[in-house]
Order: structure tokens, then C-alpha cells, then sequence
């Protein structure tokens, strides 16, 4: 959906959030606002902003506004708009950085699932080693409580059941994989 | 031609038929995977966008685990692929973050071999004319839309795979396998991927399109090299009234099948959408 005009007042620009993005993002500051990006973006038509708006958001220094966004969690990563940007300018490295910001700024209540399914893998990953598919669905629906909704619940259960019956999906193994050292990195790298 | 092999999680569940058929075909061609011993997931989609050098860690424990090994890493998913191509890159243009992630999982990285996906030994390292040799039943009056997704082909300068608008591998190997290619515009575009789980919708709106593109270009079955795109093919495929389902499966069911394998009778029931029934059509099962 795209953002209608609006009389509202801006609020003011906070340079220190742009010079952080930038920084991190290869050629950020060359975008000139071609809308390459968002022409090619399969999921464009889901998004608040579009994703040259997102950049120009960054650019402007509102980062509530873009921390905010439904698209930088709506993103999936598929790259078409880092590969076509004539710029080259890294674009789902720079949703990457701005899901990291939001995380710590607070997500949009509409697309936190997206994060919190996010989350249970990387748990489960730390967990045991390797992802099975229905410990993951399990400890995502602990998270989510997609579960409390009946049409979600059941359309659920017909696709754990068909995939079941495929022999897609097994019951959740106990077996771990070199956790102690999965353990050590997770350890390192949130401790820095 | 001996490669270290990273399986990756779903090789024993939502994606046991592709791993299977990939064996198999190794097996025609003489190709040797040592599975890494005690590798551990790649991070997936979820880690690069909760952390950024966790996403590299995860990966680069397997690399150098496959170090040792002395050989290239050979992976059939695309997703963890591109783990581990983007740690490659990543670790190789910045020094600084490769000592980090090193200490991170207390293991040296050199940095000597490149990870690679099947199809690119097969067209690489193998060759079309060996494949071509190797064809007891040519797929022949079948129609294929070779469908590549996205991480297989980009970013570019990370995968170094193919032309990342309109890649031509899988093409030529479906070709040699006897396979009429046809010519459609979904090759590269996004299936949805990892949004399968939270917006199914999503999923089923640009599945759907992509699965219309093979009808309307005339394929009788879409051909994946990705987990994740199988299964959102096949099993997010939108039913339209009076129309047959599209089957979805992987190059490598059909490739160990057109080598004499009797395999694709078991992976066909592993599909929601039973493409055995159209290579009967054809006379091809």
C-alpha cells in the first residue's frame, strides 16, 4: 500500500541514525531515487513504504518511521532489487541493519510473527544443533500464539497433517549436534 | 570427483526426495560426497536478519570443518549455499571480521575452497556431453519450465553462478537429459520462501503467479533446485477451477530417472502434486 500524501508535520532529522546506516551500507548515500528497486520487489505490494522509500526515510534521518515499517520485515530477502540497483547499493543488507535497529526499537505490532518465527529458529538452532521442522513450528507457535486463532489453527493442522502423511515432517528428534560449540558461539557473539 | 557434502537440515525430511536423487545421480557419475562430520545448520534465512555475524559464524564453523577435509563444499540447497557463499565473501573483503569470526568458533578459516551448488559441478566439473552420455531414457515430448528462484543466482558477485536475469544451466542439463525447455519469464523470480509459515498468503499470491507463467508458457512440470521453492510450489500451489495441478519437482528426480534410476516412483509420492502421472502420459515412467 502506498503512503498517501500527508500535511503532517515532519519530525526533526536525526543525522546520527543516518550516519550509523550509512556506514554500514556500501553506497547507500548514491540513491537517486529511480524506484528500480521497488519496481522489481515481488512483495512491493504488501509493504507500507516502498523499499526506495525506506532508503529515502534512512536518508532523511526518520528513524522511527522507517524502524516502524512493515517492509523491512515484509522483505524476503530475494535480492532483486540489490541486483538490479544501478547504484549497487546493498539494499537487503540495509533491511537486515534496520530488522536489527527495530529490534531493539520495538517492531510493529502487524509483522513481529515474522520476527518471533525469526527468533525460534535461531533458538532452536542453539538448541540442538540443526532445525527440525516441527520442533521449530512448535516453539514458534508458543511464541506467536498463532495457535488461539481458529482459521490459522486449522490451516495449520492441514498442512502439518498433509506434510505428516507426505512422511515431509517427522517427530522432533532429541538428538543434538554439537551443541556445546553452537552453544560457545552464541555466547561470543551476543556478549560483544 | 571427490567433494565435501553439506546435506543440510531438511535432507532427511521436507526435502528427503532431493536428497536422494542427488545421491543417486552421484552414484551415475562417479561423483563422491563425504558428508562433513558434525555439521550443524547454516543459519538459514533467520540469522542474517537478527545478527549479522552470527550469520557468518554459523556457516563458517562448516567451512572449516570442510577444510580439512581438503576439498570443495558441495551443497544442494540454495539457502545454505548462500551461507556460505556470503561468508566467503564477506571474510575474504574484510580481514578484521574474519579474525572475529574465527575466535567465534574457535577454528582457523583459509579461506581455500569454494562452496558450490550441485548443478554448478554438474555443469562445471562433469560436463553436458558426460550427462548426455549417461541417458538410458531420454525425457523426451516433456515440456520444462526450469525454475531457479533466487538465492541460486544472486546477488551476483556472491554466488558467481549464472546470468542472474536468465540463467541457462539447469536449461542445458534438462536439454541433455532430453527435455524440451520452454521459454517463460518466472525463471528468477521469488517464491516467497521463508515467509511460507507466517504469510502463507504471500506465499500463495507469487507462487501462484509463477505457477501460472509455466502454464501459460506450456510446461508440463515446473523444475526446482531448492527445497523451499518445492514446497511452496507444490504444496502452497493455488487449486484454479478446471485446471490440472502443475507438478513441482527437482532436476535431480528427473536427471536420476532419464539415468535409469527406479527411484522417482517413491519420490513421486512424496509430492502433493504427483508428477508420475504426466511422465505415464508420455510414456516415460
Amino acid at each position: 500500500m502506498q503512503q498517501q500524501l500527508t500535511t503532517e508535520k515532519i519530525p526533526p532529522r536525526n543525522n546520527e541514525f543516518t550516519n550509523k546506516i550509512a556506514a554500514e551500507v556500501r553506497y547507500l548515500n548514491r540513491c537517486y531515487q529511480c524506484s528500480m528497486c521497488s519496481d522489481g520487489c515481488p512483495v512491493a505490494y504488501a509493504m507500507d513504504y516502498y523499499p526506495n522509500q525506506v532508503i529515502h526515510l534512512v536518508r532523511l534521518g526518520l528513524k522511527e518511521k522507517v524502524l516502524k515499517s512493515t517492509t523491512i520485515w515484509l522483505c524476503a530477502s530475494c535480492e532483486t532489487c540489490a541486483t538490479r540497483c544501478p547504484n549497487e547499493i546493498e539494499i537487503v543488507r540495509l533491511m537486515d541493519i534496520l530488522r536489527e535497529e527495530s529490534v531493539k526499537a520495538g517492531v510493529n505490532s502487524r509483522v513481529s510473527n515474522i520476527l518471533k518465527f525469526h527468533q525460534a529458529f535461531l533458538e532452536q538452532i542453539k538448541k540442538k544443533g540443526r532445525i527440525d521442522e516441527v520442533s521449530l513450528m512448535i516453539s514458534y507457535e508458543m511464541k506467536s500464539r498463532e495457535f488461539l486463532s481458529v482459521s490459522k489453527i486449522k490451516e495449520l493442522a492441514a498442512m502439518a497433517i498433509g506434510m505428516f502423511k507426505k512422511g515431509k515432517i517427522k517427530f522432533p528428534s532429541l538428538k543434538r549436534y554439537s551443541t556445546g560449540e553452537i552453544k560457545s558461539i552464541y555466547k561470543k557473539v551476543f556478549s560483544r | 570427483m571427490k567433494y565435501a557434502y553439506y546435506p543440510g537440515c531438511t535432507a532427511t525430511t521436507t526435502s528427503v526426495e532431493y536428497e536422494e536423487s542427488v545421491r543417486e545421480i552421484a552414484g551415475y557419475l562417479d561423483i563422491e560426497f563425504t558428508e562433513i562430520p558434525d555439521w550443524t545448520c547454516c543459519g538459514a534465512s533467520s540469522g542474517h536478519v537478527i545478527n549479522r555475524e552470527l550469520s557468518l559464524a554459523l556457516p563458517s564453523r562448516n567451512l572449516a570443518l570442510a577444510e580439512k577435509m581438503n576439498m570443495d563444499v558441495v551443497a544442494p540447497c540454495p539457502g545454505c549455499l548462500l551461507r556460505f557463499k556470503t561468508a566467503e565473501y564477506e571474510l575474504g573483503r574484510d580481514p578484521a571480521l574474519k579474525s572475529k569470526i574465527e575466535e567465534d568458533i574457535g577454528l582457523k578459516l583459509n579461506l581455500s575452497h569454494k562452496s558450490r551448488h550441485v548443478l554448478e559441478i554438474l555443469y562445471r566439473d562433469i560436463g553436458v556431453q558426460t550427462i548426455r552420455d549417461k541417458v538410458v531414457r531420454p525425457l523426451e515430448g516433456l515440456k520444462i519450465a526450469p525454475y531457479y528462484g533466487c538465492v541460486l543466482v544472486r546477488p551476483p558477485e556472491v554466488t558467481s553462478f549464472d546470468n542472474p536475469e536468465n540463467p541457462t544451466i539447469m536449461d542445458e542439463i534438462m536439454e541433455a537429459l532430453g527435455a524440451e525447455i520452454v521459454d517463460w519469464s518466472y525463471k528468477v523470480d521469488c517464491c516467497g520462501g521463508s515467509l511460507s509459515i507466517v504469510v502463507p498468503e504471500i506465499v500463495k499470491k507469487l507462487s501462484g503467479k509463477i505457477i501460472q507463467g509455466a502454464r501459460e508458457a506450456g510446461a508440463d512440470m515446473i523444475v526446482t533446485a531448492c527445497g523451499i521453492c518445492q514446497l511452496n510450489l507444490d504444496m502452497r500451489q493455488p487449486k484454479e477451477p478446471n485446471t490440472e495441478p502443475l507438478p513441482a519437482l527437482y532436476f535431480s528426480e528427473l536427471m536420476a530417472h532419464a539415468f535409469g534410476s527406479q527411484g522417482i516412483k517413491g519420490w513421486a509420492e512424496k509430492h502433493f502434486i504427483d508428477p508420475s502421472i504426466k511422465l505415464a502420459e508420455l510414456g516415460l515412467l
